[in-house]
């Protein structure tokens, strides 16, 4: 039983980063139409805006410490962040500390930037173009955006911490009447999931109730006539895909605690993403939030070493077999509208 | 001739003379000139241009004629090598039974994931292969070591039965691929004052294979199965309308296309006989995806073009490094020298992949049709000077 | 007409020569990889010999593989008599001084493996076809050492292997031309039990999470084999796959099995993950059977401690080297420090275990090269097989010649509760001695190979 409730909130938690990239993904190719394979790469950037910060508030000046030597015997360098400096030790300490939640308001602005600039500058041309050049040239984009990040950050992960008072694990199992240590979750995942399910939430929000995003649902369904009522409709799918980009990007940000980033984790959530997509039903959006936490879940169970002695080797393709399946037997995915996508 | 017409043996016979000359064409450098880095003429980098271009011929089969776009073909590329190797382990070192044996697997299997993936079209259909795929390519790393030997990757071992000619293992070191007696990496090197060429055994075996599935490509892309396969593309529900089942012409050309892969997969391992999972890879299939678009989809010499120039970037840009790149600037001056060397490194060595990159979409901004289609563009510039002759924007290749 | 040298840049002065016998083509037939008048492949010829340097620069071992290059750089420049010579001092055998190796200048290729086998070998064919290398070392993984060293092999090449610490490559995979100075999981395992027993004591539960491939299942093996003779019971092994990125759900029954120990058989990104993640699940505050809960890991290095950050404290793990070896543990390990200051002058930081190994293996095969009075890959083998040497670093060591595998101390770590700055994250807690981490030959772990005898190519 205790098990079985641990494997569900590792499935939520797992689902709620794939179901915030499919989200992204679906947004752009709903309303634009593109298949956008630098979507991955747009979640490690978010990652990354949240390392970026993080160096920045320990930009440090050298100390030298005459009484220590380092390992060669000189006299050692101690380096004091000049946040410290500015404004006193504990004041300084406490916001490096806090740089992750911090960079939430950092990374929303910079993505959307980033977003629209992409939007502008590359994809905008490639509207009218078949899906195999918009594939050729975000998989170009998605490789050349995580080389840069591999040649100032390096190839290694980057541990970037919670804060302090998050670390460890919440034992709410005890609440329940259950023994110590037998139901209890890490804080700051249980916050990842409650912040992805606000920014759901905020998205769907957005789209339903605000009259942009009545025009930007209208334009998924049918752009030509939403644009022959003389609405421009371009100008609202580039801020779409600044707010798809910024999705993926806080995706990424409130993830660093749970996996270091590395400059590749945007290639080893695209595929995954895109089936994600797929099983949800291409253009869907609640079909890509739904997708996201079933394969999430199934994949937790599918870990577990029980069904792993069961079957082997089942963790490993649990998410492609569920995938064939379904659509073998839903063509167009859960939730799919049907002439998406199959030309 | 051949069955062909006048313009399409042109074709075939610049590709013959081509990868017949190879050797010479791809080593333009004297051996001892700094430009000898830039020199791909050596057996194995040759081996894989005609390898990969089978592969990518193959793929152009299914992609370029069909519109159906294959996230998967990388598994029969590995089925196609795994089989291969377990040929020259059980069997015989010849690397016949090996090739015939790695194109008859990766058939089977792909008639398999083919009849369970064409029940879909579009992304649907990539995301089905995609999934069997990435399925292959992890029970072959983990699961499945005992056939695939997981992460190592298949190779000869002293113990082999090889049941023909197992005594080739008696001196005590590993057999080598032949094909009756001729070693794939026995090698004619010619010396033309300070050049060097070297003639690999390996390489022109791989040509006589890559000639045939050339030749075979342009017969099927004039048959009228190839103007069936097209209608697939154009318009599939027109063609269903009028009483066609098209299935079936599509499921021909996926198991030709995995066919292909196979035989580029045995011919790997004919040259190099080792097999690992890392062939499977999701990666691997969007590699080919990528050399077809490059070079130009539904053309027939885009492919060949598309893989030459992935493999060369990746084996010839990746082993430059920094004290290459100093003595290449040393005749500036000093500082003038170190800046030169500041701006190109982040793209050579392992920064190949950003080079690659920007490749891609400097190609697809500017050049939609591909590498052909920059062909066509500069053959176009030169027709406009003759004034009476239009100009052609028809893809010569087709 | 000469024939011409493969090293391309080596041959500005060869290449007039050659130029100016023009028209007549010389025709050479034979195997690509043999010169028939020396009777080994890619013989040195002129006043240079081309090393082959195949480490990872891309993919998940990068750094590591930066690091093996400094560490490769270092060496020939060491060779070549320039900088401060390093181990060349300290080393037990003194035929190398400086001129290069049998007074030809040290020139070097280097290549990216990508850590992915295909990548490898197809990287090392091209140093041996284009450039003409007479030996290739690196490698950050056991599939790729495994691979190259094969093809090697084939070649008729030495392979000095880098950093790969399966035993396959010295057990199952064994080549008569490939030689590992790295350490294994045998030793690992043999090395670790001891101070496991000492601190944890005998009555003890583990539970394996274990990387789903060769080295992983080498690695659970041993640990297995030898905790299980001190008397803990393995409660269970699960095999994760390689790169899952998030392991929650192979951490979060670990909790309910029983178990009071977590052995890691992780390695690189996968244990930083693995690791951050086991922490922050609670498992190191945890109580279980009376205990407090605790963690190993077999094996990690600086860069991978680096990564991990607070997590690695106290954590118990075992290395080939470390840098402080010397300072603390004396002058057994003369060697560590001459290697450190010349390493650490060039690029302002402490070598890590992976820059060491190759770093000797580079000097190895010069000194190898040097006794035998040739660059023949066999009498480079023989130079090597049953070789005794000392002030390299890891005191005195064999390269013992049935397996061609190095046989040393091993260091025994532990994450560093207090670390004084960045580069000081592990404590040295003990030192194995060579004889108990030598294992026998015919071990049943490393059956299932032969080395063969050793092929010079030609």
């Amino acid at each position: 039983m205790e098990s079985f409730i641990l494997q569900i909130l590792n499935g939520l938690d797992k689902g709620a980063a794939y179901a915030l990239i499919a989200l992204g993904l679906t947004l752009i190719f709903g309303t634009l139409g593109v298949v956008n394979f630098a979507h991955g790469a747009l979640f490690m950037l978010g990652a990354f805006c949240a390392v970026t910060l993080n160096r920045l508030l320990q930009v440090s000046h050298v100390v030298l410490d005459e009484t220590k030597t380092d390992f060669l015997g000189n006299p050692r360098k101690i380096e004091v962040p000049y946040i410290q400096d500015w404004l006193g030790e504990t004041m300084g300490a406490a916001i490096i500390d806090w740089s992750v939640p911090l960079s939430i308001i950092v990374t929303i602005p910079v993505m959307i930037l980033i977003g629209v600039i992409m939007e502008r500058g590359l994809i905008k041309h490639f509207y009218k173009r078949p899906h195999a050049d918009q594939i050729l040239v975000t998989f170009g984009l998605a490789i050349v955006l995580q080389e840069i990040i591999k040649a100032f950050f390096g190839a290694n992960p980057i541990p970037t911490a919670a804060p302090q008072m998050f670390a460890g694990s919440f034992d709410f199992g005890v609440l329940l009447g259950f023994d110590p240590f037998t139901v209890f979750y890490p804080y700051w995942r249980l916050i990842y999931f409650m912040f992805s399910m606000i920014v759901i939430g905020a998205v769907f929000a957005f789209l339903q109730f605000t009259t942009f995003g009545m025009v930007v649902r209208a334009g998924m369904a049918d752009r030509e006539t939403v644009g022959l009522l003389g609405i421009n409709i371009d100008r609202k799918f580039t801020i779409m895909f600044g707010i798809a980009a910024a999705v993926a990007g806080l995706a990424g940000v409130m993830y660093t605690p749970i996996v270091s980033p590395n400059y590749h984790m945007g290639m080893d959530f695209l595929v995954l993403s895109f089936v994600v997509v797929v099983v949800g039903g291409m253009g869907s959006l609640p079909g890509a939030v739904l997708a996201g936490f079933l394969l999430g879940i199934l994949q937790s169970f599918a870990s577990m070493s029980v069904v792993i002695e069961a079957i082997p080797g089942i963790n490993q393709v649990i998410i492609y077999l569920v995938a064939m399946v379904i659509l073998l037997v839903r063509p167009r995915g859960l939730m799919g509208r049907k002439g998406v996508m199959e030309d | 001739m051949l069955g062909l017409t006048k313009r399409d043996t042109a074709l075939f016979a610049i590709v013959v003379a081509m990868v017949v000359f190879a050797p010479f064409i791809l080593n333009p450098f004297p051996a001892a000139s700094p430009m000898a880095q830039f020199n791909a003429g050596y057996p194995d980098l040759m081996q894989r241009f005609l390898i990969f271009g089978i592969f990518a011929i193959g793929f152009n089969i299914l992609f370029g004629l069909t519109g159906y776009l294959s996230f998967g073909h990388a598994a029969f590329l590995g089925t196609g090598s795994y089989a291969g190797v377990w040929m020259f382990k059980l069997l015989s070192m010849n690397v016949l039974p090996a090739i015939v044996i790695a194109v008859v697997v990766a058939g089977l299997f792909s008639v398999l994931i083919g009849y369970i993936s064409l029940r879909r079209s579009g992304i649907y259909f990539s995301i089905l292969t995609l999934a069997f795929a990435q399925m292959s390519y992890a029970l072959a790393y983990s699961v499945l070591t005992p056939i695939t030997n997981g992460e190592t990757g298949l190779q000869l071992s002293l113990n082999d039965p090889r049941i023909l000619d197992g005594a080739a293992a008696a001196d005590g070191s590993l057999p080598v691929p032949n094909f009756f007696g001729i070693e794939m990496r026995s090698s004619t090197e010619l010396y033309f004052g300070g050049w060097e060429f070297t003639l690999n055994a390996g390489y022109y075996l791989c040509a006589v294979f890559m000639i045939a599935a050339f030749y075979v490509s342009i017969r099927i892309f004039r048959s009228p199965f190839g103007m069936m396969l097209r209608a697939v593309k154009s318009n599939q529900q027109r063609m269903n309308y009028t009483g066609l089942n098209s299935r079936p012409y599509t499921l021909a050309a996926f198991v030709i296309s995995g066919m292909f892969a196979g035989l580029a997969g045995g011919l790997l391992v004919a040259m190099d006989p080792l097999a690992g999972a890392e062939r499977m890879q999701w990666t691997r299939s969007g590699e080919v995806v990528l050399m077809t678009i490059l070079g130009g989809m539904g053309t027939l010499i885009g492919p060949v073009l598309g893989a030459g120039l992935i493999k060369y970037l990746e084996n010839i840009l990746s082993k430059i490094n920094d004290s290459i790149l100093h003595q290449w600037f040393s005749l500036f001056p000093d500082g003038l020298s170190d800046f030169l060397v500041f701006i190109v490194h982040p793209f050579i060595g392992k920064g190949w992949n950003l080079t690659l990159g920007l490749v891609f979409m400097l190609v697809v901004i500017f050049l939609p049709g591909g590498l052909v289609q920059g062909g066509q563009k500069i053959a176009a510039l030169f027709r406009r000077r003759k004034p009476d002759q239009p100009v052609s924007v028809k893809h010569p290749a087709e | 007409m000469t024939r011409s040298n493969f090293t391309r840049r080596g041959l500005l002065r060869t290449g007039a020569a050659t130029g100016a016998g023009l028209a007549l083509p010389t025709i050479f037939t034979g195997s690509a990889w043999s010169a028939a008048h020396s009777g080994y492949t890619n013989a040195p010829e002129g006043g240079t010999v081309t090393l082959g340097f195949n480490v990872p620069q891309t993919g998940a071992y990068a750094d590591e593989g930066a690091d093996e290059l400094r560490a490769f750089q270092l060496a020939v420049e060491h060779l070549n008599g320039e900088g401060d010579g390093g181990m060349l001092q300290t080393f037990s055998e003194k035929n190398l001084d400086g001129t290069g190796i049998l007074g030809k200048k040290v020139e070097f290729v280097t290549g990216d493996t990508a850590t992915n086998t295909d990548t490898a070998r197809s990287s090392a064919r091209s140093m041996i076809e284009k450039d003409g290398v007479i030996m290739i070392s690196g490698g950050s993984s056991s599939g790729v050492a495994v691979g190259v060293q094969a093809l090697c092999q084939e070649a008729g090449l030495i392979f000095m292997a880098g950093l790969t610490h399966s035993n396959d490559t010295t057990g199952k995979d064994r080549r008569a031309n490939g030689f590992r100075h790295f350490f294994n999981t045998e030793m690992s395992g043999r090395a670790l039990a001891p101070i496991l027993e000492a601190n944890y004591g005998k009555d003890r539960k583990a539970y394996h999470l274990t990387a789903d491939y060769t080295w992983g299942w080498s690695q659970e093996k041993s640990m297995r084999t030898y905790t299980e003779a001190m008397g803990w019971e393995t409660v269970n092994t699960v095999l994760t796959p390689v790169g899952a990125g998030d392991f929650s759900s192979y951490i979060t029954p670990v909790a309910q099995s029983g178990a009071d120990v977590l052995i890691l058989n992780h390695y690189g990104g996968d244990m930083v993950n693995s690791l951050t993640q086991a922490v922050q699940f609670g498992l190191k505050d945890m109580q279980a059977n009376g205990k407090d809960f605790t963690i190993v890991v077999p094996l990690y290095s600086e860069l991978m401690a680096r990564g991990a950050g607070a997590n690695i404290k106290g954590i118990f793990g075992s290395q080939n080297w470390d840098w402080k070896l010397e300072n603390e543990k004396g002058d057994r390990y003369k060697g560590t420090n001459a290697f450190v200051q010349s390493f650490g002058t060039k690029y302002g930081f402490p070598p890590s275990q992976a820059a060491q190994t190759c770093y000797v293996q580079a000097l190895l095969y010069a000194d190898a090269v040097t006794r035998g009075k040739s660059f023949n890959p066999c009498s480079v083998a023989e130079a090597l097989e049953g070789f005794e040497f000392d002030g390299m670093g890891n005191g005195p060591t064999l390269y013992r010649a049935d397996d061609h595998q190095c046989f040393k101390d091993v260091v025994v770590v532990k994450g560093k509760e207090e670390p004084e700055n960045e580069f000081d994250l592990v404590e040295i807690v003990d030192i194995t001695p060579r004889d108990t981490a030598t294992y026998p030959v015919d071990h049943p772990d490393f059956q299932g190979g032969s080395l063969g005898t050793c092929n010079p190519g030609a």
